[in-house]
């Protein structure tokens, strides 16, 4: 026992949990990301899963992560590297050691690191630390044993006993960070509700970790506290992850449009949790259909729009394929509909439960024909939700699908939310047909918007057929006329293009005159931004255009890009956004930055390579 | 209060066909105006939706509501649409091959899930709109231009794929028998739940002559059987002939040969839960079974989408947030004053 434990206030810290997929870490991380949120610090999540439903135990492909990122002020991304790494098996230890410093704590349950153990995580020797070279501070604590010794009593056998050591991390963690645990509590209480029994088994070995930690002092020479700066808009904060603010965005898009919701979907990684949110929410009138395929999801969402639902479809990247054909359909139709695209590594099934930014061609261009959609990426958990709202409000008021792009990293990552105030969003109106137009409206006639109305099967009055063959602009009639074909191709482009009135310019944050722009888009902002804000600190001018909307591109794109005299376009794929710049705008020069691993970028190799960039 | 209106074929129709001369969907097209003027469902309360092949054609002739969608995905979409808006009546059309081929999968699960669907299924045993290739139904050993040297597979035969989906209604005319097509549409419009209308149609052009057995009011007498609810189950020029139970089977009997009368026949029974019989009814083929026309089955089942909004308005009466203000509250928030 150390008596000369200090007590030391941090910024920002960040802590892996890490074990075995069956061992708990999701939630272990989820309750601390949250305890520390409502004691009001800044947080940014990651959770880092094996594609594996369970792998075999102790092996080193079943290690399941989840990182937080804690902050006094505001973070940006869930942290390069960890400053406490929970380890309860070697497995672990071996795989998430590499986001290690060299003053990282690391905590083990030593009675997982056994012979048998080490063999299974494919370690040569039984002194796993020495082989890894790791000279770090080590909490080594008989967590399984312990937790199993505080639930003897409880009448939970013992397989289900064992089952609440990650409480026992978790309120050693608590102790640590000098954590209340009530919130953790009654988190808990909720998340087993039908279990009580459950649920006070974990509430006690959280609080005999506690314990553990405050009696022993763990052994450790500090502990730590993260103070809040206070940076934060008074308010009600929640904390949120990406596919939940995401369906969020969707249900308020839909109250304010006055439209029912309506998810025609299939099961996907990372996308599923949008279907499980929805399917909560019948109080608020949303319909779900669990379809038989993804063609089906999309292809019963363009008939929901058809009928006069706020028609969404959820999918991943290989989901996109088999949807673009009714995607295009809704082109043609000119139907409102949102495509959510919660990409993750690929090509094929790639990467299911890893990120990448490597389906904007595909969304911009993934289909047969002239197909113009507008495309738009969230840049964080928390803004997924303004993004599905505006998502909604340009399909609905602009009569197109529109594409939803955010990521695995994003969906899966949680951060403060501070609730919305619905009344200050805007309002959505979509071009509806009037009673005056009886008589002589044409299902292309279009508005000065270049938007066709509206006319939902009941109306009396609007029957008309369309389809996926081209029609007559003037009459609504099948044509297969030259010159009427060149006029609807060009006014379907046009009708997109218009929606860059209604999108702000783009802005650059950081510095205005930088000697080096950084360009990206999607999930990737808080890396961007932390790399921007590190090279501004050491004295670099550095600017940040991340970029929102991808169609129609900001009317300033142009002019901002032959501004900078470096610039960097900087992605999680080969390339494709530098691609599309090219393409957009003419005689530029632009610099590329591209990782296509499935991770999350590392803020440390962003600030080197764009230095790299900047001493050229 | 308004009237109630009463409508007329002409009500529903839109447009000039352009499907070949001679071909049968020119037939069905006529009955579909005709059924819905008698069941007197608004047009603007109606949706057509079809898939693609020449049958898809058919919502432009239509003067409802209509979508000519994509190939295979018709009753996919028809779903999104009724669950969207269950007021909506629909009529949801496919060929052979947009309906069991490319939108196979479509099909067994709308009638799994028993959406309240009319889906007509345009049998012409082939391709026409991509000129001349085999089908899903087509014959073993058919010759197309696919198959110069004949198929090597089997067909489905649709009844089959729609019981074995779990389908509760199943009803085949043939398109150019106008009464038989009007009662059919009728009871199919009529029934909750998906109703499946198998309509054996002549394509001139590619397959001529391939529902020749039933094409005209002479051979139906000799080669098919009209079932009727409840009655028994009679056919023939002279109505000599019956069906009977033989074991596992059917059997077609004389009547009056073998002391065989009336009272032994198999009376028909559409609402039978059990659809074997149904299923073994359907099959029937010459030339030694009479092909079975009519309503084959009707059973009484919970539509989908009426489930989908109950359930709706069963959780909203329980749930305490119905609106979007309500469920940010739901979650654990904390306060950053």
């Amino acid at each position: 026992m150390s008596e000369n434990a200090t007590i030391k206030t941090l910024d920002e810290v960040a802590v892996r949990f890490s074990g075995d997929s069956g061992d708990g870490m999701q939630l272990a991380g989820t309750i601390f990301s949250a305890v520390s949120a409502t004691v009001g610090n800044d947080i940014c999540t990651f959770p880092d899963y094996p594609a594996d439903i369970r792998a075999p135990q102790g092996s080193l492909t079943g290690v399941s992560g989840f990182q937080v990122h804690i902050g006094a002020g505001r973070v940006y991304t869930p942290g390069d590297k960890c400053d406490v790494l929970v380890a309860m098996n070697p497995a672990a230890l071996k795989t998430q050691y590499k986001f290690c410093t060299p003053q990282t704590v690391i905590i083990i349950d030593t009675d997982n690191f056994g012979e048998k153990d080490l063999q299974k995580a494919k370690f040569e020797t039984l002194e796993p630390f020495q082989e890894l070279g790791i000279n770090n501070e080590v909490i080594a604590a008989p967590i399984s044993s312990m937790c199993k010794e505080s639930l003897k009593d409880s009448g939970l056998d013992a397989k289900s006993a064992l089952r609440c050591k990650n409480m026992f991390a978790l309120g050693l963690v608590c102790w640590l960070f000098d954590r209340k645990i009530s919130v953790a509590e009654d988190m808990l209480r909720e998340k087993f509700a039908k279990k009580p029994e459950i649920a006070e088994a974990n509430i006690k070995v959280l609080n005999d970790g506690y314990n553990y930690g405050h009696n022993t002092h763990a052994s450790v020479t500090t502990t730590y506290r993260i103070e809040t700066t206070a940076r934060k808009e008074p308010g009600l904060y929640m904390d949120i992850n990406g596919n939940k603010a995401t369906a969020y965005g969707f249900i308020a898009a839909a109250e304010k449009a006055g439209l029912k919701l309506y998810l025609g979907s299939y099961p996907i990684t990372p996308a599923t949790d949008v279907l499980h949110e929805l399917s909560k929410h019948k109080s608020l009138g949303v319909m779900t259909v669990q379809c038989e395929d993804e063609i089906a999801g999309c292809a019963s969402a363009v008939g929901a729009a058809y009928a006069g639902a706020l028609a969404v479809t959820s999918t991943s990247g290989p989901g996109v394929c088999l949807k673009s054909e009714a995607m295009n359909l809704a082109v043609m139709t000119e139907l409102p509909l949102v495509v959510l695209d919660v990409q993750r590594g690929g090509p094929s099934t790639g990467l299911p439960t890893k990120s990448e930014q490597t389906d904007l061609l595909q969304a911009l261009y993934g289909r047969n024909g002239e197909s113009p959609m507008p495309v738009i990426a969230a840049k964080s958990p928390t803004d997924c939700f303004d993004a599905a709202f505006e998502a909604c409000k340009i399909a609905l008021e602009h009569m197109t699908p529109v594409v939803l792009l955010t990521d695995a990293f994003i969906a899966n990552g949680s951060a403060a939310w501070k609730l919305p105030d619905i009344d200050k969003y805007p309002a959505i109106n979509p071009p509806y047909v009037t009673p005056d137009m009886k008589g002589h409206w044409t299902p292309y006639m279009r508005n000065e918007k270049g938007v066709r109305y509206w006319a939902l099967p009941g109306t009396e009055g609007f029957t008309h057929r369309i389809g996926g063959l081209e029609k007559s602009g003037e009459t609504g009639a099948i044509s297969t006329e030259p010159e009427n074909h060149d006029k609807m191709v060009h006014e379907r482009a046009r009708k997109i293009a218009n929606i860059v009135e209604e999108i702000p310019l783009q802005e650059v944050e950081g510095c205005q005159d930088a000697d080096l722009l950084i360009v990206g888009f999607g999930g990737t902002y808080g890396h961007l931004y932390d790399a921007m804000t590190i090279l501004n600190a050491q004295g670099y001018k550095v600017g940040l255009a991340h970029f929102r909307y991808l169609n129609p591109l900001p009317a300033n794109t142009a002019e901002l890009l032959h501004k900078y005299d470096k610039i960097v376009v900087a992605e999680q794929n080969m390339g494709q956004l530098a691609g599309y710049l090219r393409m957009k705008v003419e005689n530029i020069h632009l610099n590329q930055f591209n990782q296509v691993k499935g991770q999350p970028f590392v803020t440390a190799e962003l600030v080197q390579a764009f230095k790299k960039i900047l001493e050229d | 209060m308004d009237e109630i209106k009463t409508y007329t074929a002409q009500d529903y129709k839109s447009g000039q066909p352009r499907w070949c001369p001679g071909c049968g969907d020119h037939a069905f097209l006529g009955s579909l105006h005709k059924a819905l003027a008698e069941l007197g469902v608004p047009p603007h309360q109606i949706a057509v939706i079809s898939g693609i092949g020449c049958s898809s054609r058919l919502p432009y002739y239509m003067n409802t509501y209509g979508m000519h969608t994509i190939h295979g995905r018709a009753a996919a979409i028809s779903t999104g649409a009724k669950v969207a808006n269950p007021d909506l009546t629909i009529w949801q059309v496919s060929g052979d091959g947009d309906g069991l081929a490319i939108g196979g999968n479509h099909f067994i699960h709308a009638l799994r899930r028993n959406i309240d669907l009319n889906m007509i299924l345009l049998n012409n045993r082939i391709y026409g709109l991509t000129k001349g290739q085999y089908s899903p139904t087509s014959a073993r050993g058919f010759v197309s231009k696919s198959s110069p040297y004949g198929t090597v597979e089997d067909p489905f035969r649709p009844a089959e794929l729609c019981f074995g989906a779990r389908g509760q209604f199943f009803a085949r005319c043939v398109a150019v028998d106008g009464k038989g097509c009007v009662d059919v549409l009728k009871a199919a419009g009529k029934h909750k739940g998906a109703s499946v209308v198998e309509v054996l149609q002549n394509c001139i052009i590619f397959n001529n002559g391939t529902h020749d057995s039933v094409a005209t009011p002479s051979a139906r007498a000799k080669n098919a059987i009209y079932l009727e609810h409840g009655k028994p189950m009679i056919f023939g020029e002279n109505r000599e002939y019956g069906l009977m139970q033989d074991g596992f089977s059917l059997k077609v009997v004389k009547l009056g040969e073998n002391g065989i009368t009336e009272k032994d026949l198999l009376v028909h029974d559409a609402h039978c839960e059990d659809h074997t019989l149904h299923l073994k009814l359907a099959l029937m083929e010459g030339p030694d079974f009479p092909i079975a026309l009519g309503v084959i089955r009707d059973v009484e089942a919970p539509s989908y989408e009426m489930a989908v909004h109950e359930q709706i308005d069963d959780i909203s009466s329980k749930k305490k947030y119905h609106n979007f203000k309500e469920l940010l509250l739901t979650n654990d928030t904390w306060e950053v004053k």
